[in-house]
């Protein structure tokens, strides 16, 4: 047991003892799940810490045999991709606990347990490197979600969870074909197994499997993501969901299609990835227009920024499709900051939520007068949601449009609009909500910051300079296996296309080439 | 060939579940006149004393697999599994049942006579190797599953349902029982294994319309007892109209023991001309997954969606069958065993609700049990997710091998038409979990009274087993694996 397994159990383990705590104690059980939280975040640090740079490969491997017919193994492990999405998930796991600590007031036994739960499920998805694995964090996920949504959700709780769960549902029973349809060529579950056998061409898909299962996996993580036109369920789950929900679901879960779709999607399926590249491409750029567009017309501020979600995700996608290795790193990178930011917009909007019950933007207005460190931070985060060089989404977006530009000029002009328009719509969100006439509903009943929510908010805005500022931290362990996986869908390409006129040497050259590669 | 009469000690081992449960039985009906009015809970704790026995008989017998009675029985690992399945199922049911029968004033002796006698018939019937002792073991259980069908008998929906169930069910069984006529008439025997081999001779491809129209008679009469679609229509009716507990045990006991005979006959009898009903089987599958989802969709009584879901589930098992792959079969009964804990755990919480005459059945009924009972509901909620297929749990498991298997005979389609089918139940299901939790409670849950010892035990102890097949899955399939190898 290493320490990530420590740092899967936690939350796993803590979820039980949380559902002990007596129904009473509803203190108790809020300290509890936030020691666990944080508890999980700091043991976390440990693997940023002893996280070892120059392998692009797994590190803190734990392999062993879970179930041993079909063998399924318990194999957790953390490269460049996950490193950081994982930590993310530690980080604001504590986060979207302590936002909620004076608002749910109905069942709260059940709803902080439920945020340990998805934490658990959170960091399994990142860290399982067993497609079986994989899956059944896929799923776990789901669950404590669904609750959230639908208990202490808003007035359409009922119909966003809902659909929230069918939608990913529907998605994830067609992984599960793939996922068994490659265990039985494949007679194995391990990721880099099968990653391995199908680049050495032990196993062989023909054109037509190749394409069903990269449709199969893409529609599952393009649900998730979520990708133009599988979005609609977005802007209901995440305007309806209770702040912690959102905060989870935008800066976390969402990040489980884009993590797919580069861990799963482009090494396995190369030939495939770069067959779907156009129409995926147009798809996502279509998502950054057309996200940004819905934003600006949107009354309500959580809809806003779910929208502002759309936009945002399209360039990751975007990123992981122009195949290059700036588009590769930017797209991983503009995953992180739209955790951040966008989670600390939903963290702002949820404060703001708290004190005048309203999303509605015409609610508000002069904020900036009554509360203005509030104002502040919600300034700093816009700019950060925007692009502003020195804050990090500047980083991200520059390198997927960088990457982007490499592979194809005509993507990253319709890519750039998207960044205008996210100044557009955020400026003038700023504008209608903390500039203007105070109301005397605002004047009353919006107080600054608490010690709680600047606990809150620091780590965030913390993060948003740290990683504008300085992304050599972050980027160097991202950029190594990233070029790993470029060379991979590659290599592949490579020896897919030169399959019907190879010689045998040449074939047997290039199918020890892929095994040496692989170890 | 001389018949024996005077069974071998070791036959007298083989067959001790079906030999205690018998006396058990009989011993209830004799007892009903003397105790049922000082010790109403005594039938219930005789039979499951019984039953418990019966059990550790069956995995006794195991010791000493082998035919009995001039091969008219078998006892291998196919048939413990399935004896002990529906054993299994028996005690959960009497569990299940005494606060039901407590509340409808209806504790006798003889209900839970018939229910040890359907399960007698259902051991006979999965240990059973000659189309003759299967009828045999199918009648007893059928007979004795109608009168418990229209147990309350002033009540009319019990009528109606028992009336349907007997009717129909008669029906199914002249078919089945017309099957077996032809095929005795081009094979000149009943044994399974002799069936085979004959229909591997020249003579049975002579009479090749014979035997696919004994084939095809077998098919319907089968397929009416695993409710299988389009043989479904009697279901919801009657799991509807039964008494709950009795509902519970009916889509379990009496379906999984069919499902082992339907597995045996077609593998092995039926080995020959499976090219011939395979696409039956495919079809059959695909029609009870669609059908029985999409009319569980817009259901309103809780039974009758657990009855839709039912047959949904039976074209599950059916796609195992497709596949037909000794893989397949032990999906198919690793399936069936998930099946069984997470329906009559579902069950079990509808007793728990409905109150007395069964008034609090709609799916409203269960509006804030999140709140005011939160341990059941976290139990219903364990069964759910099994039924939707959620890791770790059973259900899970059961559906994943059976994929698996579909896929592994190039079944592609049919996998994934199913899973997508299984998405489609995920919002039935769903919306009892949205009316549990999300709802405020309603009418029915003034009247819930606490959860009753019997009840409690018939919730956690398939909670537990739900959860046991869905994180250490290893111990049964390898058993069911083992067992499948057996029949072909």
């Amino acid at each position: 047991m290493n320490l990530l397994d420590l740092v899967i159990a936690i939350p796993g383990v803590g979820f039980l003892i949380a559902l002990l705590i007596p129904r009473k104690q509803e203190q108790a059980i809020r300290i509890f799940t936030l020691a666990v939280s944080l508890v999980t975040f700091v043991a976390s640090l440990g693997l940023a810490t002893g996280y070892k740079f120059g392998q692009a490969g797994q590190q803190f491997v734990t392999n062993v045999v879970w179930i041993s017919n079909p063998e399924i193994h318990w194999h957790v492990g953390i490269d460049g991709l996950s490193l950081w999405l994982f930590i993310l998930s530690t980080l604001l796991t504590p986060i979207s606990i302590l936002i909620s600590w004076r608002f749910v007031r109905n069942q709260p036994k059940e709803f902080y347990a439920f945020l340990v739960l998805l934490e658990f499920g959170l960091v399994g998805v990142f860290a399982a490197w067993d497609l079986f694995l994989f899956y059944v964090f896929w799923e776990i996920v789901l669950v404590p979600m669904y609750f959230l949504i639908g208990i202490w959700g808003h007035d359409r709780r009922i119909y966003a969870a809902l659909k929230f769960f069918l939608y990913t549902f529907a998605g994830s029973v067609l992984m599960l074909v793939a996922i068994i349809f490659l265990y039985n060529r494949a007679g194995t579950f391990d990721y880099a197994a099968i990653l391995s056998g199908l680049q050495s061409g032990k196993v062989t898909l023909t054109h037509g499997e190749e394409t069903f299962l990269f449709l199969a996996f893409f529609i599952a993580f393009a649900i998730k993501v979520p990708i133009f036109p599988l979005h609609t369920w977005l802007p209901d789950a995440h305007v309806e969901a209770p702040s912690a929900g959102s905060l989870m679901l935008a800066s976390v879960m969402l990040k489980m299609g884009t993590y797919g779709l580069l861990r799963f999607c482009v090494p396995m399926f190369p030939t495939a990835s770069h067959e779907n590249a156009p129409w995926i491409v147009i798809l996502a750029i279509i998502g950054i227009v057309y996200g940004a567009l819905v934003a600006m017309v949107q009354p309500n501020m959580k809809k806003l920024v779910a929208y502002s979600s759309v936009s945002h995700l399209g360039f990751v996608v975007l990123g992981i499709f122009s195949f290059t290795q700036m588009g590769f790193d930017g797209a991983v990178y503009q995953m992180l900051n739209h955790g951040i930011s966008t989670g600390a917009l939903f963290v702002l909007v949820g404060f703001m939520y708290e004190r005048r019950h309203s999303l509605a933007i015409a609610d508000y207005g002069g904020v900036a007068t009554v509360a203005p460190w509030l104002s502040a931070v919600f300034l700093i985060t816009t700019l950060a949601s925007i692009g502003l060089p020195m804050l990090n989404n500047f980083v991200g977006e520059f390198l997927v449009l960088q990457g982007t530009a490499q592979a194809n000029f005509e993507w990253t002009i319709f890519a750039a609009l998207g960044v205008i328009f996210s100044a557009c719509y955020m400026l003038w969100l700023y504008q209608r909500v903390f500039f203007g006439q105070t109301s005397d509903e605002v004047k009353h009943h919006m107080p600054d910051f608490n010690a709680r929510e600047w606990a809150c908010v620091i780590p965030l805005v913390l993060m948003m300079v740290w990683m504008g500022i300085y992304s050599q931290t972050f980027l160097p362990a991202v950029s190594e296996t990233n070029a790993k996986i470029l060379e991979q869908s590659k290599a592949n390409t490579a020896l897919q296309v030169s399959l019907p006129r190879r010689e045998p040497n040449a074939g047997l050259t290039l199918a020890a080439g892929g095994h040496i590669h692989a170890h | 060939m001389p018949i024996n009469f005077s069974p071998s000690p070791d036959d007298l081992l083989r067959f001790s579940p079906e030999i205690i449960l018998t006396v058990a039985g009989t011993l209830l009906m004799v007892l009903d006149p003397l105790f049922a009015k000082r010790f109403p809970k005594l039938f219930g704790h005789l039979a499951i004393l019984a039953l418990a026995l019966a059990t550790w008989g069956a995995v006794a017998a195991n010791a000493v697999p082998g035919a009995s009675f001039s091969d008219l029985l078998v006892v291998d690992g196919f048939a413990t599994f399935f004896r002990v399945l529906v054993l299994a199922i028996g005690i959960l049911s009497v569990l299940a049942s005494y606060r039901y029968l407590g509340r409808e004033e209806a504790e006798t002796g003889e209900y839970h006579a018939l229910l040890l006698f359907s399960v007698v018939g259902q051991c006979f019937m999965v240990a059973a190797n000659d189309l003759i002792m299967i009828f045999i073991g199918l009648e007893i259980s059928s007979i004795a599953s109608y009168i418990l069908a229209g147990y309350l008998r002033d009540d009319k929906r019990n009528n109606e349902a028992a009336l349907k169930y007997f009717l129909l069910g008669s029906f199914a069984t002249a078919f089945f029982l017309y099957g077996v006529a032809l095929l005795y008439g081009v094979t000149a025997t009943t044994k399974l294994d002799e069936i085979r081999t004959a229909l591997n001779s020249p003579a049975a491809v002579s009479s090749f319309a014979m035997v696919a129209v004994a084939a095809a008679l077998i098919f319907v009469g089968l397929g009416f007892k695993v409710s299988g679609a389009p043989f479904q229509v009697w279901a919801p009716d009657v799991y509807q109209g039964a008494p709950a507990p009795v509902s519970a045990f009916l889509a379990t006991a009496p379906k999984a023991a069919a499902f082992a005979i339907f597995f045996r006959i077609f593998l092995t009898a039926f080995q020959q001309i499976a090219g011939g009903w395979e696409p039956l089987v495919w079809i059959s599958a695909l029609l009870s997954m669609t059908i029985g989802n999409f009319a569980a969709l817009t259901q309103t009584n809780v039974k009758r969606l657990l009855a839709y879901s039912s047959v949904a589930h039976a074209g599950y098992i059916l796609v195992a069958l497709a596949a037909h792959s000794e893989i397949g079969t032990a999906a198919a009964m690793f399936y069936l065993a998930a099946y069984a804990l997470m329906n009559i755990g579902a069950f079990a919480v509808v007793i728990h609700i409905a109150g007395k005459g069964e008034r609090y059945l709609k799916i409203d009924d269960l509006a804030g049990l999140g709140k005011r009972q939160p341990g059941t509901a976290a139990m219903l909620t364990v069964f759910l997710l099994s039924l939707i297929g959620i890791p770790l749990t059973g259900g899970f498991f059961g559906k994943y091998y059976i994929f698996q298997a579909a896929l592994q005979s190039n079944l592609v389609w049919l996998a994934v038409l199913g899973l997508l089918n299984s998405a489609v139940a995920a919002y039935y299901y769903l919306r009892l979990l949205v009316v549990m939790y999300f709802n405020e409670p309603g009418e029915g849950a003034e009247t819930l009274e606490p959860l009753t010892p019997g009840l409690r035990a018939a919730l956690i102890l398939p909670a537990i087993g739900t959860f046991f097949l869905g994180v250490v899955p290893g111990f049964v399939l390898g058993f069911a694996q083992r067992s499948a190898a057996l029949i072909r």
